[in-house]
């Protein structure tokens, strides 16, 4: 087996890891000014950014008046002002103008009666600072997501960027603290590549997978902030997710936000609309991890819905069944194959499901990847950038608002590959490679592949995935965290004995799927300490036992930093309060 | 607790053998389990060696389309009490197409013949400051065109496709006639070029196997007819 491991090196300039939106942008970027090449786990059309529904979020103005100012404001509160508001700002600015390169690309968006772009309604969107109703959120119908990552492909292909398809990244190549490359694994055929490179981007997707209900795709599962934290980097913020309030009952698929945003709302066994309760202003359209913590409320408090009385019914139907089949008819064939319910006629059966990692990578405003340095200062790790969901810049602090994730996808992936680009056009030379390069990565992938095959993997990446959800959902309390430490510790004691029953070289799934195994317990790791120790509640983390924000003690971001022997070290870092040309937004309650 | 057979075309490229078939017992264990739930559990309980591609597991990325008892289609939106037929579930890659390993099959050549048709926007007119503006009634055209996911379901079902190598096929056509026609874009006549060939638009018989076979309910064989009508108005 091992003459077919042998290593085949590659040199490019700038290296794109990752496939989505974030990555597709960003080598549409770095590609115009240096040699660029992509490598993605899957081919770039099967990226999560695919399932994104509701829409990018942009003050177009195409509805009422809007201004990027009161989309920062909405952003930060919606934030629990964790997000840093230098980049909110950034991010908020920048939104008209990817929107509009989008269209011009080719994106196919719905389009209102005088031919512009169509906008709707979303949670937590507001206009004049949270007094009135915007409509924001720039949409395709409900595929918005499938036709962004089809668009940014189709680019991709005019411009001629060069990919490597099923090609899963092992190890990041750090020399000196400057990145130099990546090793990966050719999925298809099997064997190393080394691919030295001048800078690498990481857009490898949220950790959103380590929930047992999940919207997410299967290979949702933090590769890249694993990999940081085997390279000794930091994660940041990980303790921060998303838990969707309207996943389908029993599977957990999403349910968008836009179906709020056209008119559904939320009932409880009772016929009562909740949410005008939990939050009297925004109702069903406040942001996601208040709604959520409604339905979950809801449950506890014994009013959920069906025999177990554990779900929450989202109602559309009255809207009419000609607005659901032009606007939303992706959720009409996902509510219709996965709870077998015509939402033309009926609720559709909710519970919130995990859904994205306001946590990640840690970036600066120009998708630079910092760590605190040898002074304890912030500085930049020369060549390693990172955008989208895989990174933390931070612009979505404790939540993320509806919409602003491929809005996220779009301003931190170009500025990202701009910023790579010119980093890469200014590198006369590479960096050579020290001969250990890529030998912890090669030594997983050999004992994975060389031991004994003892067990199926499935039922314990199962019981990690049922261990968070469980210990580390919606609702947190200490006494649960610390069970999940040490169900944690267990399961990092079997994986360390467990190799694959797949021995050979092509296509070796089990081999990938206990790759990301590895990852994913490096991810939860780091999340459980992270929730552990941040004795608040902010956003999508809600301490059962610490049921308050704590400006004072807890108004920071977390680092965690992965220790030899499995342990996690956690250290802190400040919010950035000052935004780039407007006042900052002063920490206030957060009501809805 | 119930359980469906699962017949599965096995092959391993470092076997050295034939593709063969084998059977795996799955456990009914929830209401709704799809084709895709089925396989995980195989390979997560009974062997890991079985290979298939899979990801979103709604039915929007495209990865896993396969051939189940005959017919081509998605195992993440298929629910297995649709498809067993007493108690069994015959699963195949998709026909046509190079095997790489058990499912997974290689669609390098159906990819490059969905790069050969310029699958992109092409305009002339340099872009204005703010959106392209297009009506309503325009953008409906789009519909049933823009939702193709690239699964190869249509391609790899098409007798066409199979009896000629060089055929675009009709994954490619429904794809540049999204573009073709799109109100925004100029691209049209060198597409044409390209389509106006034996092995192009022409090549379709309207068997009309590919809208059977697609999971999004999409209809190639009607993007092949518009095809077909502007290549005829072109020439006369």
């Amino acid at each position: 087996m091992s003459a077919s491991m042998n290593l085949t090196t590659h040199r490019v300039g700038a290296l794109v890891v990752g496939a989505g939106g974030a990555g597709l942008r960003a080598a549409l970027e770095a590609g115009r000014l240096v040699d660029t090449a992509v490598i993605s786990q899957v081919f770039p059309t099967r990226s999560h950014t695919v399932s994104a529904q509701g829409g990018i979020g942009a003050s177009l103005s195409n509805v009422e008046h809007d201004d990027w100012r009161y989309h920062m404001y909405d952003t930060v509160k919606g934030s629990d002002w964790l997000g840093d508001q230098d980049a909110i700002e950034f991010m908020c600015r920048e939104a008209p103008s990817v929107v509009i390169e989008l269209e011009h690309m080719g994106l196919p968006f719905s389009r209102m009666d005088d031919g512009r772009i169509y906008q709707r309604a979303f949670g937590g969107h507001t206009s004049k600072f949270g007094k009135g109703e915007v409509h924001r959120s720039c949409a395709a119908a409900d595929r918005t997501g499938h036709a962004m990552l089809h668009t940014l492909f189709e680019e991709c292909l005019k411009q001629g960027v060069h990919f490597y398809n099923e090609f899963y990244t092992l190890e990041i190549l750090l020399q000196d603290g400057v990145a130099c490359g990546v090793l990966a694994w050719d999925m298809v055929r099997g064997g190393f590549h080394l691919f030295h490179a001048k800078a690498v981007l990481l857009a490898t997707g949220g950790y959103a997978r380590v929930f047992r209900t999940t919207s997410n795709a299967h290979i949702c599962t933090g590769d890249g902030a694993a990999l940081c934290m085997r390279a000794g980097l930091p994660s940041q913020d990980l303790e921060f997710l998303q838990f969707h309030p309207t996943g389908i009952y029993g599977a957990g698929n999403l349910i968008t936000e836009a179906v709020r945003g056209e008119g559904g709302y939320l009932l409880n066994c009772k016929d009562d609309r909740f949410m005008e309760v939990c939050a009297p202003t925004e109702k069903d359209l406040a942001c996601r991890d208040v709604v959520s913590r409604g339905i979950a409320e809801e449950v506890r408090g014994g009013r959920g819905c069906g025999p177990q009385g554990d779900y929450a019914l989202l109602k559309i139907d009255h809207i009419g069944k000609d607005k659901i089949m032009e606007r939303l008819p992706g959720i009409w064939e996902l509510a219709m194959v996965f709870a077998g319910v015509d939402c033309t006629k009926e609720p559709i059966p909710v519970v919130p499901t995990a859904h994205y990692s306001m946590g990640g990578i840690p970036t600066d405003r120009f998708a630079r990847v910092v760590t605190p340095g040898d002074d304890g200062a912030e500085t930049v790790v020369p060549g390693l950038y990172a955008a989208g969901e895989a990174a933390c810049a931070s612009v979505h602090g404790a939540n993320r608002l509806g919409t602003n994730s491929l809005l996220d996808l779009m301003v931190f992936g170009r500025e990202g590959g701009r910023q790579m680009g010119e980093y890469v056009a200014s590198q006369s030379s590479w960096l050579d490679l020290s001969e250990s390069a890529g030998s912890a990565g090669m030594a997983e992938v050999r004992r994975l592949l060389n031991g004994p095959a003892q067990r199926a993997m499935g039922p314990l990446m199962e019981q990690l995935r049922l261990d968070m959800e469980m210990h580390c959902g919606v609702f947190r309390t200490e006494s649960d965290l610390r069970e999940l430490k040490g169900k944690l510790a267990g399961h990092r004691a079997a994986f360390a004995n467990l190799s694959v029953q797949d021995k050979g070289l092509a296509y070796n799934l089990d081999l990938i799927e206990a790759l990301e195994l590895g990852h994913m317990l490096d991810v939860c790791s780091a999340i459980a300490e992270g929730a552990l120790a941040r004795r608040e509640s902010r956003g999508g983390h809600y301490r059962d036992d610490y049921p308050r924000r704590d400006d004072a003690g807890w108004h920071k971001h977390t680092l965690a930093f992965l220790e030899p022997g499995g342990g996690v070290g956690l250290d802190y870092k400040p919010v950035r309060m000052q935004p780039l040309t407007v006042d900052s937004i002063a920490l206030a309650e957060r009501k809805y | 607790m119930q359980s469906v057979t699962f017949t599965i075309l096995r092959y391993d490229p470092a076997g050295g053998g034939e593709p063969r078939y084998q059977d795996f017992q799955v456990n009914i264990t929830k209401p709704g389990m799809m084709v895709l739930d089925g396989l995980n559990q195989i390979r997560w309980e009974q062997d890991g060696t079985l290979a298939y591609r899979r990801s979103c597991r709604e039915g929007v990325c495209g990865s896993d389309g396969v051939n189940v008892n005959g017919a081509n289609m998605l195992t993440c939106v298929t629910h297995i009490e649709e498809v067993a037929r007493k108690g069994r579930v015959v699963i195949q890659p998709l026909p046509g197409l190079p095997l790489i390993k058990d499912l997974v099959v290689d669609l390098e050549d159906f990819l490059r013949k969905y790069f050969t048709v310029k699958p992109y926007l092409i305009t002339r007119a340099p872009a204005p400051d703010k959106e392209r503006l297009q009506s309503p009634a325009e953008r409906r055209r789009l519909d049933g065109l823009y939702e193709c996911i690239l699964c190869a379901c249509c391609s790899s079902s098409c007798p066409s496709y199979w009896a000629d190598p060089e055929y675009l096929g009709p994954s490619a056509l429904l794809n540049v006639w999204r573009f073709i026609d799109d109100s925004r874009d100029e691209g049209a006549q060198e597409r044409l070029d390209i389509l106006d060939d034996h092995h192009g638009a022409w090549r379709c018989h309207t068997i009309l196997n590919c809208v059977e076979a697609c999971p999004k309910g999409l209809n190639p064989t009607k993007a092949i007819t518009g095809i077909k009508t502007a290549l005829l108005k072109r020439k006369f």
